[in-house]
């Protein structure tokens, strides 16, 4: 149960977020122009990474902000918390 | 039979209150602070179970919460009886009553153990291999299993006790009593950490605070005296919280621990009464220091599961601690120096010790010599190759090892006892450890896994991270403390410490016996029965990792999880498979520690606090009205009312007859409304709704679909316009807070840029819909300055208006194909309106109606109800509602994918209307609908979605889904059922009428 570093309320249990999925996976802006193959990359391909992943997440039971998250999935760590619209940090 | 085995009075026995209890149906005394395994050692009654899969009799093994035998039901046949407890950790009160549980009829005669003789049929995988087939035997078998098997019976009335959860914060949290974990707590406590110290047992100080033996010593006091003095000295800390009988269930990352805290359990009856049993304790904690000790583990040689025989330091605890011995001729079986202490000990209280077997070369430290000065024979080289005494042991037969360990020679020599203390050495107890995500390492010198890499605020110490003796534990000890609470010394700094340096331990995982391995029984997981030959067989038979060895021979799988015999099942593995133990790895240990009951994970959230309940403002008058409720998500909706004893059927026919012929009216309270404000409002609307709402004009309303991005329906719902930038949405029943969210994801993440805020107000406001050609009459005797005609308040507008000084939103719009108000009105004043529209029914009959009836109308319309006509794989298209769907708009959700080559073709499934060519028989929601009745296999074309028998055009009406529906009308097909087929004829899903008439009649 991680303690998830909300960043418009601060530290808080797991169980107040939801997951999102990964992140950056932007909306394509005109998606009647893409191929039937381009489509379904961007609706059905992620990455599902072991190691470190940049995910969405939602402060559900909270503030109900959605926000970024870089996890590492193969032990939980969660190396950096931003916000929507601000550069993902590399790690 | 009631013999005492009380050794010496003992400090943590209360020897004055004497205790009776019944075991298998016979009363027993023991004294308060007695486990109910102390008290019938003391009792001399050793036998009390029966093993899992041979029935063999099985005695007390441990002292603790590893115990893999004395597994009992206590207090049976009756509302509190609890299976699976752990009779060495349950203490007794007067009247408590316990039974063996995995024996029928009775401990002593157990028809299961014929299993034992039987046991060459009974190898690893037994159960995988031979019940598996033929299939349709499987009942037949899981009878007899399950008889035979017999793990405890869950209570089968209401359990009476009150349990309760906690949520609790603390900068260091201490897991573990011992010493390490008493003189870790102290320092993290005087240093101004906020301080926690959690043990499972009910006294402080773990085994050293019985340790009587002169050879450990701290500052020249024997080392159980000066740890009573450190802690004495706890009560005087402030910011340090204990809690005995509280044991460490799960530790989850980041810290987050779940404890069960015990108050009543060892309290007499009349005590229980009124008091919370359990608490979970569910604790985050800055830094954990884990010192939950080792367990000793056993050896592996033939027939080493008798009665009788135990382990060398619970014979020890029992003597020391509970003032009981646990034989009166006692033989030592060790591989190292711990079981040549608890002979001493022994010895000082004047029980017998026969001798001590011991697998290595002989040596001379003082601990030996002090055994032999005491009159005991050592054994050196020797190992027990046999045992005997069916339900208690009466004889181990010994022989000497040869130099590599592998075989025995010479002589075999018999000796006469009535316990066996076996002593194999030390598993530390890294459970909690590896659960919280730490990593282990292999100590190839001592044999054992240690805590290695972790990522959270946490350390091991003690005998749980591999120091056993007394001096390095206290010397790591100090020295992780001042690193990890930041501190530059601890008040144990200066302590001089003195102990015996032990001569090295020599590991055999398997000893070898006189007998060929195939003859004998060496039992490596005492609960599940499985023996080291299982474990070779399983290997022989392909199987490589852990994890699969693991679940073919069922070893570790008991409620004990293996805590005694994983080693040594991994060590055989090692040994057989030729690979080294730190590269085989270990099996995942999974929380719980030790098993939780229910009512301990439920807490208060029991009765009607199990699950969260909606009810609407008008729910007391539905009550009143007796009606009939359905769960929809988690509102209570009325479902129908049936007056003088109608059925669900007769009450929904009078229902749908009345809103049609008069006048109905439905709690709509409950359908998800979302406020939307914003200039970019109608923007928004535009891109999550299939239809186009910029020129949707202020005060009107309109229908809306709302997909996925993969183009599959996922809401729908009326949308009112009540000024330029403001709308309210309404979403179905159950998807309010779904739609909320994903709309709320798309605003914030894709679509910044859009000046629109909801807000959720789906509680604020109480609806009741009116409806039938009547409604508009009754709607005029309420509001009579409100002018309803057509031209002013046509279908799908809306007005604001006031019923006294109550405002109310009023939407001329339908689900019923009827016309109809809903009016909405601040939620508090929810149930007078109702009751006032209900007033002014009463001379058009108006008829209150409920979500079947709703359901029934709005089939008769042919409107779809998302979640029942759909399962998140239907398109508009798909629906037949092209209609909907704008061509024009360049985008919205969904819409790309209304074009995959997929979501294309034309023959998947459609909705469509069915028929019956029997207008009497309705259709069961879910069949399955094909075309071709002798056609191999049978192919199926979709299914029923929703079936009633209309009341309205006396017949029976269904939707369904079916494959290439929409190009079938008038098709015949067929509804195979288990006695009969039903003929149907694909028709038009709106079956009444078709021409919306009825809505500005
Ligand atoms: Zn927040």
């Amino acid at each position: 149960m991680f303690v998830i570093n909300c960043p418009y309320c601060g530290e808080r249990d797991q169980q107040e977020f939801k997951a999102g999925g990964e992140a950056h996976i932007e909306r394509p802006k005109q998606p009647t122009e893409l191929s039937d193959d381009e489509w379904a990359e961007y609706l059905f391909m992620r990455k599902n990474i072991k190691g470190v992943q940049y995910e969405r997440w939602n402060h559900a039971h909270g503030c109900r902000k959605w926000f970024n998250m870089v996890r590492d999935t193969s032990n939980d760590e969660i190396k950096a918390i931003y916000k929507m619209g601000e550069k993902p940090p590399s790690i | 039979m009631s013999e005492s085995l009380r050794v010496k009075s003992s400090q943590y026995i209360d020897e004055t209150t004497r205790v009776s209890f019944k075991f298998n149906g016979t009363t027993y005394y023991g004294f308060k602070g007695d486990t109910l395994a102390s008290a019938l050692l003391a009792n001399n009654v050793h036998l009390v179970g029966r093993s899992f899969k041979y029935h063999r009799p099985r005695g007390i093994m441990t002292s603790g919460s590893e115990e893999p035998n004395a597994i009992v039901q206590i207090n049976p046949n009756t509302n509190r009886t609890e299976p699976n407890v752990r009779a060495t950790e349950v203490e007794i009160y007067e009247g408590m009553e316990a039974s063996s549980q995995n024996c029928w009829p009775s401990v002593n005669f157990d028809i299961g153990g014929i299993n034992n003789f039987l046991s060459p049929l009974f190898p690893a995988g037994f159960y995988y291999k031979t019940f598996m087939w033929p299939a349709s035997f499987w009942e037949k078998y899981e009878y007899f299993i399950r008889h035979s098997a017999g793990l405890g019976k869950s209570p089968t009335s209401n359990d009476p006790d009150i349990y309760d959860h906690r949520n609790i914060h603390y900068d260091v949290l201490v897991v573990g009593a011992g010493i390490s974990g008493i003189l870790a707590a102290k320092n993290a406590a005087k240093n101004n950490y906020k301080t926690l110290l959690l043990d499972e047992k009910s006294e402080l100080g773990g085994s050293t605070i019985y340790e009587n033996n002169e050879s450990n010593k701290i500052d020249n006091k024997i080392s159980s005296e000066w740890l009573k003095k450190e802690i004495e000295e706890l009560k005087n800390i402030n910011n340090l919280e204990i809690k005995t009988r509280t044991s460490v269930a799960a530790y989850h990352q980041y810290n987050y621990l779940l404890a069960r805290e015990n108050f009543t359990d060892h309290l007499d009856k009349k005590d229980k009464t009124n008091k919370i049993r359990q608490r979970l304790l569910k604790i985050r904690a800055k830094k954990v220091i884990l010192a939950t000790g080792a367990l000793e583990r056993p050896m592996i040689f033939n027939n080493n599961d008798r009665p009788g025989i135990m382990l060398s330091s619970a014979i020890k605890k029992y003597s020391d601690f509970y003032g009981v011995a646990c034989g009166r001729k006692i033989v030592f079986f060790t591989n190292n120096d711990s079981a040549y202490e608890s002979a001493l000990s022994l010895n000082d209280k004047g029980i017998k010790v026969e001798a001590v077997v011991d697998i290595r070369k002989q040596s001379e430290t003082n601990l030996e010599k002090r055994v032999i000065d005491a009159g005991i024979k050592i054994h050196w080289e020797h190992t027990v190759v046999d045992t005997s005494g069916y339900k208690k042991l009466n004889n181990v037969s010994i022989m000497k090892l040869s130099n590599d360990g592998t075989s025995v020679t010479g002589n075999k020599i018999s000796i006469s006892c009535d316990c066996l203390g076996v002593a194999g050495g030390w598993t530390p107890a890294v459970h909690l450890y590896t659960q919280s995500g730490g990593k282990l390492a292999f100590d190839e010198d001592k044999k054992i896994f240690i805590p290695n890499k972790n990522n959270s605020d946490q350390i091991s110490v003690g005998s749980c991270c591999g120091d056993f003796k007394l001096d390095e534990i206290l010397k790591n000890l100090n020295e992780k403390l001042k690193v990890f609470l930041d501190i530059t010394k601890t008040d144990f700094e200066n302590i001089t410490v003195h102990n015996d340096q032990e001569m090295s331990k020599r590991n055999i995982w398997l000893l070898p016996s006189d007998k060929a391995l195939g003859k004998t029984k060496p039992f490596v997981d005492y609960q599940n029965d499985a023996t080291a030959k299982d474990i070779k067989l399983a290997l022989r038979e392909g199987f490589r990792s852990i994890e699969h060895v693991k679940r073919y021979t069922t070893t570790g799988m008991g409620t004990d999880q293996g805590k005694l015999g994983n080693m040594h099942a991994l060590g055989i593995i090692a040994d057989t498979a030729g690979v080294k133990m730190g590269e085989l790895g270990t099996t995942t240990f999974r929380p719980p520690y030790t098993p939780l009951t229910f009512g301990t994970i439920v807490g208060r959230n029991v009765g009607k606090f199990f699950d969260i309940f909606r009810r609407t403002p008008m729910n007391d008058w539905h009550v009143e009205q007796k009606a009939e409720f359905e769960n929809v998500g988690q509102w209570k909706r009325a479902w129908y009312y049936p007056i003088n004893g109608e059925t669900m059927d007769q009450a929904v026919q009078r229902e749908s007859k009345a809103a049609r012929e008069s006048s109905g009216i439905l709690d709509a309270s409950t359908l998800g409304k979302i406020d939307i404000q914003g200039s970019d409002a109608s923007e928004f609307l535009n891109r999550v709704y299939t239809n186009a709402w910029s020129k949707l004009g202020i005060g009107k309303c309109r229908y809306g679909l709302m997909l996925n991005e993969d183009g599959m329906v996922y809401d729908d719902g009326v949308t009112t316009r009540l000024d330029e930038n403001h709308y309210l949405m309404t979403t179905t029943t159950g998807g309010a807070a779904n739609v909320l969210g994903k709309l709320e994801d798309y605003l914030q993440t894709e679509w910044p840029e859009l000046d629109v805020y909801l807000t959720s107000v789906t509680d604020q406001f109480a609806t009741a819909s009116l409806c039938g050609p009547n409604s508009k009459k009754i709607l005029k005797k309420i509001i009579p300055d409100l002018d309803l005609s057509d031209e002013n308040f046509p279908h799908m507008s809306f007005k604001e208006a006031k019923i006294g000084s109550i405002v109310c939103r009023i939407m001329r719009i339908s689900f019923t194909g009827e016309q109809s108000f809903e009016i909405n009105v601040q939620a508090s004043y929810g149930k007078d309106l109702w009751e006032k529209c209900i007033e002014a029914g009463k001379e058009f009959n108006i008829t209150p109606y409920g979500t079947e009836t709703m359901h029934l109308l709005r089939a008769e319309k042919g409107f779809i109800i998302v979640g029942q006509d759909t399962d998140g794989t239907m398109t508009p298209v798909d629906l037949q509602m092209d209609w909907i769907v704008s061509k024009k708009k360049y985008d919205f959700i969904g819409k790309r994918s209304l074009y995959r080559s997929d979501t294309m073709r034309e023959d998947r499934k459609q909705l469509v209307g069915l028929l019956t060519d029997d207008p009497n028989v309705v259709l069961e929601e879910g069949a399955q609908i094909v075309s071709e009745l002798n056609k191999k296999p049978v192919e199926m074309l979709g299914h029923v979605t929703s079936s009633y028998f209309s009341p309205n055009l006396n017949k029976s009406i269904a939707l369904a889904v079916v494959r290439g529906g929409k190009d079938m009308m008038g098709k015949k097909l067929f509804i195979p059922m288990e006695d009969k087929t039903i003929n149907v004829t694909v028709s038009n899903p709106v079956f009444f009428d078709q021409t919306n008439e009825r809505l500005n009649a």
